[in-house]
């Protein structure tokens, strides 16, 4: 049991890394900053959470403060990535050349 | 087999590091600078998730903790001066 356990942590481990490996090479290769925002937000946050899922099934007395930091991720990511594309949209950060549709600037520079 | 993921985690960790930190140095405005750095500090959390692991200290999950606590601060401070900035 323990050791089916330690490796289905293992295994968490890396699928969680492998994430966050492919989130950063995103962020290196996308075009322009919203694209560069989106990869290296949404896989590194699911990269996180399989690596602090595993650290749980490798440690289950730490479960809780492990699941604190999944929680505060999961609420924060998304807001300083969202808040950061709108800093640079009004900073008017050149957009990737394929880019068909802007909703914010349709809508006269979004909020506020 | 366990031994082997833990090895092939810590090399997927440092190769994440690795490419966000050249997106840190070669970004071209400063919004894609801070991007990386909010890249990087979720990988660092990781990095602080598996030390505990290694180490075997449950108390470095707190400074994990305090850590995302601060680079979250950190980031939207940076966004607004750079909105303000304009």
């Amino acid at each position: 049991m323990t050791a089916l356990l330690d490796l289905l942590g293992a295994a968490l481990l890396a699928a969680g890394s492998a994430f966050l490996m492919f989130g950063a090479l995103g962020l290196l290769r996308m075009p322009d900053i919203y694209n560069r925002l989106q990869a290296g937000t949404k896989a590194t946050t699911l990269g996180t959470l399989l690596v602090l899922a595993g650290a749980a099934c490798l440690r289950p007395e730490w479960w809780p403060k492990l699941l604190l930091i999944g929680l505060f991720l999961l609420f924060t990511n998304p807001l300083s990535s969202q808040v950061l594309a709108r800093a640079a949209h009004r900073t008017g950060a050149p957009r990737s050349p394929l880019t068909r549709i802007d909703q914010l600037e349709e809508r006269g520079g979004g909020g506020s | 087999m366990v031994e082997g993921l833990l090895y092939l985690t810590a090399a997927l960790g440092a190769t994440a590091f690795l490419l966000a930190l050249g997106r840190f140095i070669r970004g071209p405005s400063a919004a894609d600078r801070v991007a990386a750095f909010d890249v990087l500090t979720i990988i660092s959390i990781t990095g602080i998730v598996l030390a505990a692991l290694a180490e075997g200290r449950g108390i470095y999950l707190d400074v994990a903790l305090v850590y995302a606590l601060l680079s979250f601060l950190g980031v939207i401070t940076v966004a607004h001066y750079l909105e303000r900035s304009v």
